[in-house]
């Protein structure tokens, strides 16, 4: 098989006096779901972090397919093809649902400043190419319905939905999805889960999600790594990740003998 | 979005159609005067508003950048003798050089420290003003300026150079707009809300808020070498912290996201004073005054404020008539 | 360059830094308790000097009470200007809120324009003017009295802030004002009291201050401006860096007017602090910014 799609080697994230990190291993595959679990503290977020470089890992070596993107600022990243939700919403409130999605595709269809300045017919072009391609995702995702609401005014399950098509437009190599289904019920939670997989179908593109809902990851993941206190613990199918008497033990705690 | 885009290109518009018409129906020169200083004073507070109320920064030390790009076209054109046309286009792009480079290091800070690293540029640079006298001309001001002349061609009437400034007003709003409704103007609204969420979207923050702090310091340089040329002498007194204070003010009066609010906040508060010389000692008491009280009643500004009003009076407006008609069907009712 | 005259440079300096230190710290305590960086600090000092004057010369006081009144008239000014212009709108977005203060430190200097005229005035010193020798350099006794006083002030602030409940009341409120709300501090008196301490020490500073360096009605802008450059310089928010920075400020001020030019001293405050804050964004005593994300 060719190289992963994402490669983190050896990361080591330190914070103050704590080790956040250290040690970690994971690689993504193009079409594979990988998910990311652990107790809470274990460091998952700030693994996310170091992947997309929000955090400063001090040891590691981060490579998106053929590019080596340790060094890479955040916003480098995202133009390479990595891109990435939030655990804690941050959508875009100043402005429309269907603004969100055109800002997220902002790195992928671009003209030179001057031109936005002067309203060339260049630039008023790609506006409208902008403006497509925001509206196909949004009705991929089901928000079609909502493009010229305030992006504020939207119910928070909706508004999860669209902080996802906002990283669509993208259109990512690698999607980094931080806890998407936090703060969602049920049946938020299935419709986000076949959303995944639609996405995954769709753009055949990797997806690497940290999540604590245990149903969602066993559903629609490829393979599961597990967190724990910064090292990986397992790694393997949700099925032999469930059975796995060390993962039993970080969440449950040990046995009394 | 091309619908805002083309209500806000008719604004602009209408607004130029009525400052276009207006100097005739003003009964005295003075009042000319004091239009063309509103003119200008937008100029400046637009390139404001963009820094401010859309890239959500700060700079508290914008008459700096006014007064750089005024002092410079000054000494250039009259102890330098070089032609106004090119003096002025050095006025622009000074300020907007010594902006890109104040601009690398202070955009890094945020909040109260990028507050008072701006503030603290703006004093530098007034009592650069002040002092560098060989230069210009200290306190007591640069005088001698030669007159607005491009290509030639003197604008030697007060009216004619009101014209001329109120094109380049209009330009400067039209930049701004085609700024906002633009995939730069998203990205600054993106990177006012969300830093993170703006550099996962791939947005270089950095260099989105070094260009528009640098555009908006190069509206204000415009409007410098206009008023250096227009009034023919210039004092720092008229570039220190309090005329730094006076921009942001009208910005936020504005309502800090809209430019025709923005506007409308430069023409407002160019005018008080006005009004408030016949109070002389008291002046600066009533301004203070009214600021306060614009900002304790008008929390959105001038622009939320006429929102907020119209809202109102549309919402009289159909309770009286639901009211009228409740009225007539019962009067009709009780006949029948 | 010889000693004589560095060691009176370092004087002048900490004189004056004492007064940034006082304003500086009449800011951070408004800072902390409410978050506002409140414009109007400078005038506070202002009034400090000018009512002092006006007490003396006007009514004739003696100055020991003319001071006393004057600290305690600016006192009330400090809590007019919280309940009046402040507390009704503490909801509001907090650039909006940075103006009001600007439009109160206007509307003070307004008024003190229109009361008192704009000429300067002195104030006696609190102990005669006849120069120390100290070491080569002469020390005025006014020096001693405005380092002395500053020193208690401070070591009143900081008892006050450690050990009474009114102190800590207020600590609390600064870091948590829903918390201290929710354990049943009164957040809006604690708010008054932050306006009225500042306002406080703000006049004390000018009182001391102004038999050295005169008085006017518009001597407050720039000792606002100096002393939120002090707060910065020493991190905002850190009491003890508003009053290390003032000092540090004003020495630095005092050395640049000695060493290099008495006309750009001023500015030479400034680009001392741009550079700090281009190295140091933090400033001197200030914790760096470790959010996480």
């Amino acid at each position: 098989m060719a190289e992963p799609l994402l490669s983190c080697r050896d990361v080591g994230v330190r914070f103050g006096g704590l080790q956040a990190l250290s040690g970690v291993e994971l690689s993504a595959a193009q079409g594979e779901i990988t998910a990311v679990i652990g107790p809470n503290g274990a460091g998952k977020t700030t693994l996310i972090n170091a992947i997309s470089g929000m955090v400063q890992a001090q040891r590691g070596v981060f490579r998106l397919g053929a590019d080596d993107i340790t060094q890479a600022p955040p916003h480098e990243r995202s133009r390479l093809g990595l891109v990435r939700t939030f655990q804690n919403l941050e959508i875009f409130s100043n402005m429309t649902v269907l603004e969100n999605v055109m800002t997220g595709c902002h790195a992928r269809l671009r003209v030179p400043a001057w031109a936005s300045l002067l309203r060339t017919r260049a630039s008023r072009a790609m506006e409208k190419t902008i403006l497509n391609e925001a509206l196909e995702v949004l009705d991929f995702v089901g928000l079609f319905e909502l493009a010229k609401y305030q992006a504020r005014d939207l119910p928070f399950g909706k508004q999860r939905l669209l902080e996802l098509a906002r990283a669509l437009g993208a259109r990512p190599r690698l999607l980094l999805l931080d806890e998407p289904a936090a703060g969602l019920n049920m049946s938020e939670t299935q419709v986000l889960a076949d959303l995944i997989l639609a996405v995954r179908e769709h753009f055949r593109l990797g997806i690497v999600l940290v999540e604590h809902d245990m149903d969602l990851v066993m559903r629609i993941s490829d393979q599961v790594v597990v967190l724990c206190f910064g090292q990986v613990i397992s790694r393997g199918t949700p099925a032999q990740v469930q059975r796995d008497p060390e993962v039993i033990a970080a969440y449950l705690g040990d046995d009394e003998d | 979005m091309s619908v805002g885009y083309r209500r806000d290109m008719r604004w602009l518009g209408g607004f130029l159609v009525v400052l276009l018409l207006a100097p005739p129906l003003l009964s005295n020169n003075y009042y000319l005067t004091v239009l063309t200083m509103c003119c200008l004073n937008a100029m400046t507070a637009v390139g404001l508003s963009l820094l401010v109320g859309h890239a959500g920064q700060i700079s508290l030390g914008h008459a700096g950048f006014y007064g750089l790009g005024a002092y410079t076209t000054a000494a250039l054109s009259t102890t330098l003798g070089v032609p106004v046309g090119l003096s002025m286009c050095a006025g622009v792009g000074v300020t907007s050089g010594v902006a890109a480079l104040v601009g690398l290091p202070a955009l890094k800070l945020k909040g109260h420290y990028l507050a008072m690293a701006t503030l603290g540029f703006g004093v530098i640079l007034s009592i650069l003003f002040n002092e560098t006298v060989e230069v210009t001309g200290g306190p007591s001001g640069f005088t001698g300026i030669p007159r607005l002349s491009l290509f030639g061609v003197e604008f030697s009437s007060d009216l004619s150079v009101y014209y001329l400034i109120l094109a380049v007003l209009g330009l400067v709003v039209w930049l701004s707009f085609n700024i906002l409704h633009s995939r730069v103007g998203r990205a600054l609204r993106a990177l006012h809300t969300s830093e993170k969420a703006a550099q996962a979207m791939g947005i270089d923050i950095a260099r989105y808020k070094l260009f528009i702090f640098v555009v908006s310091a190069a509206f204000a340089g415009l409007a410098g070498v206009l008023y250096a040329h227009y009034l023919t002498f210039i004092a720092p007194a008229s570039f220190g912290f309090l005329f730094s204070v006076q921009l942001i003010v009208m910005v936020v009066l504005g309502g800090m996201t809209s430019v025709p609010g923005t506007i409308a906040g430069a023409f407002f508060l160019t005018v008080l004073p006005e009004f408030l010389r016949a109070f002389e000692n008291v002046e600066i008491l009533l301004f203070g005054a009214i600021l306060i009280l614009c900002m304790m009643y008008l929390p959105d500004g001038l622009a939320g404020g006429s929102r907020r009003l119209g809202r109102l009076l549309w919402k009289k407006m159909v309770v009286r008539a639901a009211k009228d008609e409740a009225d007539a069907e019962a009067g009709e009712g009780g006949n029948g | 360059m010889d000693q004589a005259s560095l060691l009176q440079y370092l004087i002048t300096g900490l004189t004056v830094g004492a007064t940034y230190g006082l304003t500086a710290l009449g800011f951070t305590i408004i800072f902390n308790t409410t978050g506002i960086i409140n414009f109007a600090q400078g005038e506070f000092v202002m009034l400090g000097g000018m009512m002092s004057v006006f007490f003396m010369h006007a009514l004739g006081l003696p100055e020991p009470l003319a001071i006393v009144l004057a600290v305690a008239g600016t006192t009330l000014i400090g809590a007019l200007v919280e309940r009046l212009a402040i507390r009704p709108v503490r909801d509001c977005p907090a650039i909006n809120l940075v103006i009001i203060t600007i439009g109160v430190s206007i509307l003070i200097r307004g008024a003190a324009m229109l009361l008192w005229g704009k000429d300067t005035f002195a104030l006696p010193a609190f102990s005669g003017s006849a120069p120390i020798a100290f070491f080569g350099a002469a020390l005025m006794p006014q020096t001693l009295w405005v380092l002395a006083i500053s020193l208690l002030i401070l070591a009143g602030l900081k008892m006050f802030f450690s050990r009474s409940i009114h102190g800590k009341a207020m600590l609390a409120c600064s870091f948590d004002p829903k918390a201290a709300a929710l354990v049943g501090i009164g957040v809006d008196r604690m708010v008054l009291l932050s306006f009225m301490i500042s306002a406080l020490v703000g006049a004390v500073g000018g009182a001391i201050l102004a038999p050295i360096t005169l008085t006017s009605f518009d001597v407050g802008v720039m000792l606002g401006l100096k002393g939120f450059a002090a707060c910065i310089l020493g991190g905002l928010g850190n009491p003890f860096g508003a009053a290390a920075g003032g000092l540090i400020l004003g020495v630095l001020e005092s050395l640049g007017a000695g060493f290099i030019s008495s006309a750009y001293k001023d500015a030479l405050a400034f680009v001392i602090l741009l550079a700090l804050l281009f190295v140091r964004p933090s400033g001197l005593f200030g914790q760096k910014d470790g959010k996480r994300v």
